[in-house]
């Protein structure tokens, strides 16, 4: 028989003669009408109008029949939901039919339906099939309970049916506990905080047993649920991955991959010194191979998964990199990720093998393939020390071959190899050079101008070189003219002689004939480098640059791991989080790798890691603090920053951008390397990856990176004024502040407000700072951290156009507001104006804890200059330590983290004492006396949640106090101590 | 999980469409054939990212199927199941075509919703789906209430790929090893990756519920038994096989019938097959692989406007063996405007539209040597793009296996019924075919 005609009938009238057909006595007439309404359906024509005419088909004992009427009415239930209800008697009918397919089909049916009036029918019928005799029709039921939870939740939770389904899990049919675990994880994603498939070891037992059992599909469902367990402890978690092991030799690559999931997950947590641990490792490196000789498709699949696991787990494949080699035949999209693992794998051991393939490779004739695999070869070069030489060469024999895209990669590359290893492999600069007509991309123009401005002084035509680029300069792409113009400079600070007409030409082509503020800006700022202080220009724009890192392209690590709890999925094959293509509630939740066991996380109360803004449990991100060479070094390099240059991946914490202010803001533009105004996203949680953060050339993270460090950098000369560009930029310190503000006001409602505010010093002399005076004080009013700052003008000028803003701070202390000096500062006018602070800005370091960089600028310049700030401001209202947690804190702190103080010519009693310590946040939590000595027990919370202990020693009569403190952080004690005695003494 | 499936003809049309989800719309349809199958470059992946919806797309001959989501789903279950459905339309009526899809496009309408429900895969054996999907319409109406109840245990069951009841007057059962050798190697000789991929492809006529062994010449075995001073009987009678012929097997994976935690504890392959033709399990391995064929090439340029090649193949194995169907692919480039071919044997015949010389032979037996040397007329151009100079690729059969593997038993238990492991009749053949086998010149 043939169902091909159906698709033919396009006459008109149609729809009439159709209805006429299905109104027919004739059961086959019937049948063949109503698959030529499917026909209709498939190819898109609306057929909705016939929806009385083939549901009155529905009652019908031909089961091909009815299939197909429930199919139509799947497709227009909705389009007509009065009419729908038709429909109803018949699916209850069916539901009781003695034969179980019959039944399945109606349940599977009805929740197919997404009428609200059917669904309330549907129940009934429901709650019977889930407790069919038949395994059939139970397993349909199981799903059918997700369809109802997608179109009604409340109802489903109402109904007690996940319960119900709870059951099912210990269903004697292992394909009814598939469908039941698939089903219960959908409701449960929707859910995120409902203990709804409470994993534990009795259920995950009986997830185990059915895994032996179900079908292909099942063992999916399951081992994907599996994933989501977090196993008590690493015997438990040993004993799951020994049983989940064989399904890595199963003929489904899902089942395999979703083993692997569960196993890499699970690895987390045993300890590494464990034989079967790399007995484990050892297992993994197989199944993973073979599944790249599975169809093309799912080979895809399995090598973007593999990509994330070589690089979360290099040792797993290291020694495979035979089966990474690209075959002639691979479709390009298979190509170009085995590239991507090649590079991953590369090492000294093999890099001769590899060399040799991407030579290979770079012949080919796929134009981005023969790209990829030539900047491979530069990868190779700054990862494998050794093989340098060698992949110099080979690009320079493609170089020679003088295919365009060939040679332009190629320069590019060699780029980041002499940034890597300077002084080294110049010989080769005479070859590049004479390709420089050839040339037409941006990326590569921009590196060799780049290399001939670095190596000016050994090419002896370099101001020719330079000069004739210039001619088109109003035609090149922004990236080609700042890189044009830093090369100039640099050329000019090397031989000066010669090239002084040349700067200026290049300076007055950027400054006044381009309309590109970045372009503009700059120009600007090099103008005035050189025309104040040459010295220092050169100091600057010719310092020494950072070292370039190897591994480049690198996952963000927090992401890695999330990646990894996704192996298989989309996720994983985007290499994105769920929540960045997923809608709706589903996927949002962040899956994070299980801890080895043991570790408590107490790394979040070092005050290095940044764990500033997190509150409790906020995972601490990778931190990540140039040092002042690098800040020297992004500014001369930062448009050239290729996939190489970009140090190592940035954090997703937002709070580094969440700190951007007036100086940081005006900076970037004026550094920026794209167009457009950055954008600062609004996000305060810590631990939220963005979107893309594997992606160092983010335009908005790179912005902002650059803008903050420049900003603290005392070395720079930063004196431009801030345009309103700033203004973005600034938005998110007030919000951030405005959070802290109101968390802070609860905890200090009803607490005595005598927190000790020390007396102001004077900060920045006048004389040091053009007539401009400074002194301040700190203070916490209200939760909230003040700078309060007097500001004289001692000069003989109106000062005006304040701003301010700090350097990395220990604290992460930063302006959480512009400095609002509104009117312009008369000659001898004294204005008082207080700043109100957060602690949400960039960590570092400093020496000694509480020493604050400032940075101020006014119409006339910008100063620095540093204070210290008593730590007692970072004292939280809520720090009051409940009594028991205290005592175990006490214990759990190992001793030599105490460390004791003395406290001389204290004539307090014990009561006033901790009436005094309580103004500024230090809590007395017990006191005891023990022969007349009286101890008091004390906690003290700091901002970024680090707990400090105080055991206070008062005795009757004797001025001297003893002070013993522990911390998890010892290193704030001696400022702790410092602002105790301060705070008692005044 | 998966929202939609559609299957398109060439031009884009759709064949089949059924939507699973509600947050697939129809636009879907249109979105996928506009951005993919109407795009204008090719699209670079297999999975496509349209409006924030997902498609996975496989193509057979020249028919799409899509599977569109808006979730997270497990990437590899979503392939895999393309395939599977593939496998089970191909076993409903043959070969995937615009034609055929058409022709049973109700059929295809009720298995999609048999074997995914809501988006979720379920059995997807065609064993299964045969005893109650068919084409002559469904049965069901007319079985007993016994037949109904076993078809549904055995789609739901644990043994999901075999019924209940077969019968066969003649026990039977047909054992074909298949590999496919790959080599690519570079023009100076040297291995630069040679692995074979092969596949135990078994079909089974046998009656009742048969408990069958699979044994192999695998090293890790051999070893143990060596160690254990056991002696496999079955092994010595089969083969009359010894531990030395054992070669390593880098990785395998089995069909859903094998007993996985056995094979991982004790290294034993044992199951209850399924009826009729499937594959049993596929293997690889890397060491000590008999390459069957050798292709020396040379290739001259003369001047910009000549080339002349010569490829010696040399066959490596018994003499007493026969490869058949040798075919030699010699890539010539696109600026080739004649060529002359001498051949020692067999027939070499130059097509332009594939820019290669292809080289035929029918057989060849083994540590046989053969020449092929042709000059190439080059049209001048003054393209500076170098010729990329594709590998040289080489097809062929010989009956054995490349990798060494050797069946040493295969015994089938069935204890209810009547009949003994050696009231079976066994056939064992192996085909050695070559996959990727490439030489660089």
């Amino acid at each position: 028989m043939t169902d091909s005609k159906y698709f033919t009938t396009t006459k008109k009238g149609e729809i009439f003669e159709l209805k006429a057909e299905l109104n027919s006595d004739k059961k086959e007439k019937k049948k063949e009408a109503v698959k030529k309404v499917i026909a209709s359906m498939t190819v898109g024509k609306d057929v909705s109008a016939l929806f009385p005419d083939v549901v009155n088909c529905m009652q019908t004992d031909n089961l091909e029949l009815k299939k197909l009427v429930y199919l139509y009415l799947m497709n227009y239930a909705k389009s007509q939901p009065d009419m729908a209800i038709m429909a109803v008697n018949t699916f209850v009918k069916d539901c009781e039919d003695p034969n179980p397919l019959i039944r399945a089909l109606a349940v599977r049916t009805m929740g197919c339906i997404r009428v609200d009036k059917i669904t309330e029918y549907l129940c009934e019928p429901l709650r019977k099939c889930l407790k069919d005799e038949d395994p059939y029709v139970r397993k349909t039921a199981a799903v059918c309970v997700a369809k109802l939870h997608d179109i009604n939740a409340q109802l489903v939770e109402d109904q007690g049916f996940l319960d119900t389904l709870k059951d099912l899990i210990s269903d004697s049919n292992p394909m009814v506990v598939a469908n039941a675990v698939a089903a219960l994880s959908e409701i449960a994603e929707s859910h995120p905080n409902s203990n709804l498939l409470d994993l534990n070891p009795q259920s995950i037992n009986k997830l185990l047993t059915a895994l032996n059992e179900c079908t292909e599909w099942g063992q999916i469902f399951i081992l994907d649920c599996l994933a989501n367990y977090t196993p008590r402890d690493d015997r438990e978690s040993q004993s799951i991955c020994e049983r989940v092991t064989p399904r890595l030799s199963h003929a489904n690559s899902a089942v395999v991959l979703s083993a692997v999931k569960v196993l890499m997950k699970f690895m987390e947590m045993l300890p590494k010194d464990l034989d079967y641990y790399s007995t484990l490792l050892k297992k993994l490196a197989p199944p993973l191979v073979t599944l790249l000789s599975a169809e093309p498709e799912l080979q895809y699949v399995a090598l973007r998964n593999i990509n994330l696991i070589v690089q979360k787990r290099p040792e797993i494949l290291k020694h495979e990199m035979k089966v990474f080699f690209v075959k002639y035949n691979d479709p390009i999209y298979v190509k170009l990720e085995k590239l991507d693992i090649m590079i991953r794998l590369a090492s000294q051991a093999n890099i001769a093998q590899v060399l040799a393939e991407l030579k290979e490779y770079a012949t080919e004739v796929d134009v981005d393939f023969v790209r990829k695999a030539v900047r491979a070869i530069g990868r190779c070069a700054i990862k494998v020390e050794q093989s340098a030489e060698r992949c110099v060469s080979t690009l320079l024999d493609l170089i020679q071959t003088k295919v365009n895209y060939v040679v332009q990669e190629a320069i590019v590359v060699i780029k980041d190899i002499f940034r890597k290893y300077p002084n080294k492999y110049e010989s080769v600069i005479a070859t590049l050079c004479e390709n420089l007509d050839s040339l037409d991309e941006p990326e590569a123009r921009a590196a060799m101008i780049w290399i001939v401005g670095e190596y000016a002084e050994r090419i002896d035509n370099a101001d020719e070189l330079l000069e004739s680029f210039l001619e088109g300069f109003h035609d090149e792409s922004t990236q080609v003219q700042l890189q044009l113009l830093t090369a100039i400079v640099k050329l000019f600070l090397k031989k000066p002689t010669e090239t002084q007409e040349l700067v200026q030409q290049v300076l007055s082509l950027a400054t006044q004939d381009s309309d590109n503020p970045d372009l503009r800006d700059r120009g600007y700022i090099y103008w005035r480098l050189l025309s104040t202080d040459p010295v220092a220009a050169k100091e600057v724009v010719l310092a020494e640059k950072p070292l370039i890192s190897e591994e480049t392209d690198l996952i963000e690590p927090t992401l890695l791991e999330e990646l990894i709890c996704h192996i298989g999925t989309l996720a994983s094959v985007y290499h994105k989080p769920p929540s960045a293509f997923v809608e709706g509630s589903r996927g949002v939740q962040h899956k994070r790798l299980p801890a080895r066991t043991g570790s408590s996380g107490e790394s979040v109360e070092s005050p290095e890691v940044g764990s500033v803004a997190g509150g409790p449990g906020a995972e601490a991100p990778p931190a990540v603090i140039p040092s002042q060479g690098d800040l020297l070094g992004d500014l001369l390099n930062l448009d050239l920053a290729g996939p190489a240059t970009s140090g190592p991946p940035p954090p997703p914490a937002a709070m580094q951008l969440g700190t951007m202010d007036l100086l940081g803001g005006g900076l970037d533009s004026l550094m920026g390397d794209e167009s457009e105004p950055p954008h600062i996203p609004l996000r305060m949680e810590a631990q939220s990856p963005s979107p893309q953060p594997q992606s160092p050339q983010s335009p908005e993270y790179y912005h902002a990176q650059l803008g903050g460090d420049i900003g603290g950098s005392p070395a720079m000369g930063v004196g431009f004024g801030a345009p309103p560009a700033v203004m973005p930029a600034s938005l998110n310190a007030p919000v951030g502040g405005g959070l802290g503000d109101l968390f802070d006001l609860g905890g200090s409602v009803g607490m005595p407000t005598g927190a000790y505010i020390p007396p102001k010093t004077v900060w920045l002399p006048a004389m040091k700072a053009k007539g401009l005076e400074i002194s301040g004080t700190f203070a916490r009013r209200a939760g909230v951290i003040q700078m309060e700052l007097t500001i004289t003008n001692k000069a003989m000028s109106v000062m005006s156009d304040f701003a301010i803003q700090f350097n990395r701070n220990s604290f992460g202390l930063a302006p959480a507001g512009p400095l609002q000096i509104l009117t312009p500062l008369s000659p001898n006018q004294t204005i008082e104006a207080s700043l109100p602070l957060s602690t949400v800005g960039p960590v570092m370091k400093m020496e000694p804890l509480n020493n604050l960089q400032v940075a101020v600028k006014n119409n006339i310049d910008v100063f620095y200059f540093s204070c210290q700030y008593p730590i007692s401001m970072l004292f939280v209202e809520d720090g009051k330590m409940d009594r028991q947690v205290f005592l175990g804190t006490w214990k759990d702190i190992p001793n030599e983290h105490e460390s004791q103080f003395q406290i001389k010519d204290c004539h307090l009693n014990s009561d006033a004492a901790s009436n005094k310590l309580q103004g500024s946040n230090i809590f007395t939590i017990a006191k005891r006396t023990v022969e007349g000595q009286d101890m008091l027990y004390q906690s003290i919370k700091l901002t970024n949640n680090i707990w400090v202990l105080a055991e206070l020693r008062v005795q009757a009569g004797n001025p001297t106090y003893t002070v013993s403190l522990k911390c998890r952080a010892p290193e704030v004690s001696q400022c702790v101590f410092q602002s105790l005695e301060a705070v008692l003494k005044n | 999980m998966i929202g939609g499936l559609f299957i398109y003809n060439h031009k884009g049309e759709v064949l089949i469409s059924r939507v699973y989800r509600n947050d697939i719309g129809r636009n879907a349809v249109d979105a996928f054939r506009v951005n993919v199958i109407h795009a204008r470059q090719q699209v670079r992946s297999p999975v496509s990212n349209i409006a924030r919806t997902s498609f996975f797309h496989v193509k057979r001959s020249n028919i799409w199927l899509a599977a569109v989501t808006k979730q997270n789903v497990n990437a590899a279950m979503v392939f895999e199941f393309l395939y599977k459905m593939c496998d089970v339309m191909a076993a409903y009526f043959g070969k995937i075509s615009e034609e055929n899809i058409k022709n049973n496009f109700v059929l295809i309408y009720e298995l999609l919703d048999e074997i995914l429900d809501f988006g979720y895969p379920q059995n997807s054996e065609t064993g299964a789906l045969k005893t109650f999907i068919t084409q002559q319409g469904i049965k069901g109406q007319h079985q007993t209430k016994e037949e109904q109840s076993q078809i549904t245990s055995q789609v739901t069951g644990q043994i999901g790929w075999r019924r209940e009841g077969i019968k066969y007057r003649r026990n039977e059962l047909f054992l074909d090893v298949l590999e496919s050798v790959n080599l690519l190697m570079s023009p100076q000789g040297q291995v630069l990756s040679a692995h074979v991929s092969g596949r135990v492809v078994m079909k089974s006529y046998l009656s009742g519920m048969p408990e069958c062994k699979f044994g192999m010449n695998d090293k890790i075995v051999i070893d143990k038994q060596g160690k254990g001073g056991v002696t496999d009987e079955a092994g010595k009678s089969e083969l009359g096989g010894s531990g030395k012929q054992a070669i390593a097997i880098d990785d395998c994976t089995f069909h859903q019938c094998v007993r996985l935690s056995r094979f991982d504890s004790e290294r034993s392959i044992s199951f209850i097959p399924p009826d009729g033709d499937y594959e049993l399990m596929r293997y690889r391995t890397t060491k000590d692989i008999i390459l069957p064929f050798r292709v020396i090439p040379l290739v001259r340029e003369v001047g910009r406007s000549k080339l002349e090649v010569k490829v010696v193949i040399k066959s490596n194995f018994k003499p007493s063996l026969l490869a058949q169907k040798i075919e030699v692919r010699i890539p010539t480039p696109l600026t080739t405007s004649g060529v002359q071919v001498i051949c020692m044997k067999g027939k070499a015949k130059y097509k332009a539209s594939e820019n290669a010389i292809v080289w035929k032979i029918k057989r060849m037996a083994g540590m046989k040597e053969s020449q092929i040397s042709a000059e190439i007329e080059l049209l001048p151009t003054n393209d500076k793009k170098k010729w990329a100079r594709p590998p040289i690729s080489m097809n062929f059969e010989v009956p054995f296996a490349p990798s060494g593997l050797k069946v040493r038993y295969l015994k089938v238990f069935e204890s209810k019924l009547n009949y003994s492991d050696h009231d079976v009749i066994k056939w064992v053949r192996y085909i050695g075919r070559s996959g990727i086998y490439e030489t660089r010149c």
